[in-house]
């Protein structure tokens, strides 16, 4: 796995293309190649960079220097300079007093490696996932010799603590502190469970990483197990999911059968086995305590916490629940060290990020990313920009609990302390981008209808209040919309965050919120003037009968 | 899946082998309904009793399971199931034309069956493929980046070819 150390971007919007953006980056790449710097630097075209006077430009992070109008004869000696010297390159650079306005981002971002680095990502694809072999020559259950043979639990978890690992499920708890607390609960029987029920609309990270590499999870379960003292682990994988259960299913059998699963592990006397166990079609079963019920044979209905499940999980045994990229972290950890995790994203978040690029953009897909990117470089570098040349106008992060961030946050660092204090979360890694002719009533009562179908039903206030905030959506975008349902939404909002069971009903109002901080000029168009202005809802006056809840 | 194949030998059977396969513990109910629910493609309630049976459950918990989950169902349906994503992602991807598509060509509202027999639509959330949207599952396929002018001949190729 090599690590990248610079980032070269060049322009390539229309302007730039037609200066020959392309052929500049062709040479790049070629010059790279010739100084043997391709392992080390990666390069890429980016769109909307936001400045044409001094096309075509040409950006190395972490430095942020943006150079412009870089030519093809340039490019040997910016590369001689920048990247292979390590000094800025004289006579190339924009003057400071230009880089103004609507490229000044750039150099705020100055020591930020915005770079694909793929390191949950480095075999997912590049090996045979049926294949355990293929998982053993690329540095496979390394991890897990190490830690059986060479660590204490105590010293395993002391690693993963000084790592800065956060849970990637969407609440960010800190990995090493909860598998402490596990260790340390009373029992002499314990669990651990991987949690690969993801359901976020919008997210599929998960399912890349256990169909593309399988090995990797359990070898991580096995290691959590050794950690917190359990000799069984369960792998909950979401129903839907089949490719990825046929794939687990394999792997275990061949883990089993070379001695990475079961008694005595790597000689170490450590035993350790897991069962795979499906989902069967339910949102609220990627919440631990649903979980754990939904495995022991029942509704999925969250437990009331405290006592949480680390100390009473499942049969009432502590219990460690982490999400699957979470434990796709540990062995990258165990094997290289603390220290060098540190070397990807921000002090506060270590470590890279899944993200899954949806919606109104021209390239949509998986990234693994450094903690810390922010929304204007995940669209313009990895996105392809927007779609149609729109404007962007809000992101929906992290599936239908996230939040809804606008087009004001987009400079905002994604990473978990920075997203707290801008009042908006990561979630899951979702990131739906939406351009300028999305309608946020449409939007926030696609999520509400998500939310009430998914509800579970156990506590009033999500069962009532989803299907409230549901049906006043509904009236608005029907134009019948009255100025008292604002303050009824901002009543459900606060209604739901404080008297809901669990974190579904907490956040099911969290979009409610968000149109009515960030849009409500435009929430109260459909009310005042009666018209939608994106033309998106059909304001037609008629409150149709809601589809009914089909199981 | 044809109603009339459901003799009362046919579920015993089924029900038997899925237990075999799963165990009798109780916490074995979810995998066995799947199974059941996979084979007859619903859960018949003399099915729910032969479960209930089995793996020494009340009814009433069997059913209250079976009508929790999405991927179990307690209501027959049609020849062919044509699930629609109604999530945020392939919502804003076109999921809005797409659905008006749907009822319009079959005929229905979400959550019934054609008079015939041949199709139930249901809508669901996301199918996790999310990067093709909008994204509907016909049985077990799933079709991605869907327009309402390629939903006709997609239909036909299922109604048409005898399957
Ligand atoms: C409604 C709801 C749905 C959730 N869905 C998932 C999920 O699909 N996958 C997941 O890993 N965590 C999910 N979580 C979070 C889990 O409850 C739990 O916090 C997480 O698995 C802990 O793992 P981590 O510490 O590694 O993040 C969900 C939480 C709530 C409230
Ligand atoms: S949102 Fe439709 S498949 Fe994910």
């Amino acid at each position: 796995m090599s690590i990248i150390r610079s980032l070269v971007l060049v322009s390539a919007d229309p302007y730039s293309l037609q200066r020959g953006s392309m052929e500049v980056f062709e040479t790049i790449r070629q010059e790279l190649h010739r100084r043997e710097l391709a392992d080390e630097v990666e390069v890429r075209l980016a769109r909307d960079l936001g400045r044409h006077d001094i096309a075509p430009m040409v950006i190395v992070y972490p430095e942020a220097v943006v150079y412009g109008p870089v030519m093809p004869e340039d490019v040997p000696f910016l590369i001689e300079e920048h990247l292979y010297k390590g000094r800025i390159a004289p006579g190339l650079q924009v003057p400071v007093r230009e880089i103004s306005g609507r490229i000044a981002w750039v150099t705020a971002r100055k020591g930020t490696l915005p770079a694909q680095q793929p390191i949950l990502l480095s075999r997912a694809g590049k090996i045979d996932p049926e294949n355990i072999e293929d998982y053993l020559i690329h540095d496979g259950y390394l991890a897990l010799g190490k830690a059986l043979t060479g660590k204490t639990p105590d010293e395993v978890i002391d690693e993963i603590k000084k790592s800065g690992l956060q849970g990637r499920g969407g609440a960010g708890f800190p990995t090493g502190l909860k598998w402490g607390f596990v260790r340390r609960a009373e029992g002499d029987k314990k669990y651990v469970i991987c949690n690969a029920d993801e359901s976020e609309p919008g997210t599929f990270k998960d399912r890349v990483l256990l169909e593309g590499d399988p090995h990797a999870i359990i070898e991580a379960m096995t290691i959590a197990g050794y950690a917190v003292g359990a000799d069984e682990g369960y792998i909950y994988i979401r129903g839907e999911y089949r490719l990825a259960q046929e794939r687990f299913g394999i792997a275990l059998d061949q883990a089993r059968a070379y001695g990475f699963l079961g008694k005595d592990i790597f000689g170490s006397g450590f035993k350790f086995d897991i069962h795979m166990h499906s989902g069967a079609g339910a949102y609220i079963c990627g919440e631990e305590t649903a979980l754990i019920e939904s495995i022991e044979g029942k509704r999925g209905e969250p437990r009331p916490r405290p006592p949480y499940p680390t100390t009473n999980g499942l049969w009432g045994a502590p219990t460690l629940v982490n999400n699957v990229e979470t434990l796709a972290n540990v062995p990258h950890i165990l094997r290289n060290g603390w220290q060098w995790y540190h070397r990807f994203g921000t002090p506060n978040s270590a470590g890279t990020k899944l993200y899954t690029i949806l919606g109104n953009v021209n390239t949509t897909g998986v990234i693994e990313v450094p903690m810390g990117i922010t929304l204007r470089e995940v669209i313009s570098i990895y996105a392809g920009g927007m779609k149609d040349g729109a404007r962007f106008k809000l992101a929906q992060t992290g599936g239908s609990s996230g939040s809804i961030v606008p087009s004001s946050l987009q400079d905002t660092p994604m990473d978990f302390e920075s997203f707290r204090k801008a009042g908006v979360s990561l979630g899951s890694g979702a990131l739906l981008i939406c351009d300028e002719n999305t309608c946020v009533i449409d939007l926030a009562r696609v999520l509400l209808n998500f939310f009430r179908k998914e509800s579970c039903g156990k506590c009033a206030p999500c069962r009532v209040g989803t299907q409230r905030a549901y049906f006043i959506l509904t009236r608005i975008s029907e134009g019948i919309g009255r100025f008292e349902d604002l303050a009824t939404l901002e009543t459900l909002y606060k209604g739901l965050y404080q008297l809901s069971n669990c974190g579904l009903g907490n956040t099911a109002g969290v979009p409610l919120q968000g149109i009515l901080t960030h849009y409500r000029a435009e929430v109260e168009a459909h009310i005042r003037n009666k018209v939608c202005p994106t033309g998106i809802c059909s304001m037609s006056g008629a409150l149709v009968a809601a589809e009914p809840v089909f199981h | 899946m044809d109603t009339k194949e459901l003799s009362v030998e046919n579920i015993q059977k089924t029900v038997r082998s899925a237990c075999e396969a799963h165990g009798y513990e109780r916490e074995a109910i979810i995998p066995v309904l799947l199974e059941v629910n996979r084979t007859l493609g619903y859960l018949p309630t003399p099915a729910l009793v032969e479960v209930g049976r089995h793996l020494r459950t009340p009814v009433s918990q069997v059913f209250s399971v079976a009508s929790f989950y999405y991927l179990l169902t307690v209501e027959p349906r049609g020849k062919h199931v044509i699930q629609m994503c109604e999530s945020a992602p392939c919502h804003v991807m076109g999921g809005r034309q797409l659905y008006r598509a749907i009822i319009d060509t079959l005929g229905i509202e979400p959550g019934r069956t054609t008079p015939d027999g041949k199709w139930t639509f249901i809508l669901t959330s996301c199918l996790g493929t999310c990067g093709v949207g909008p994204v509907v599952q016909i049985d077990d396929d799933l079709y991605g980046n869907l327009t309402p002018a390629k939903l006709k001949p997609l239909l036909a190729r299922y109604t048409n070819g005898g399957e």
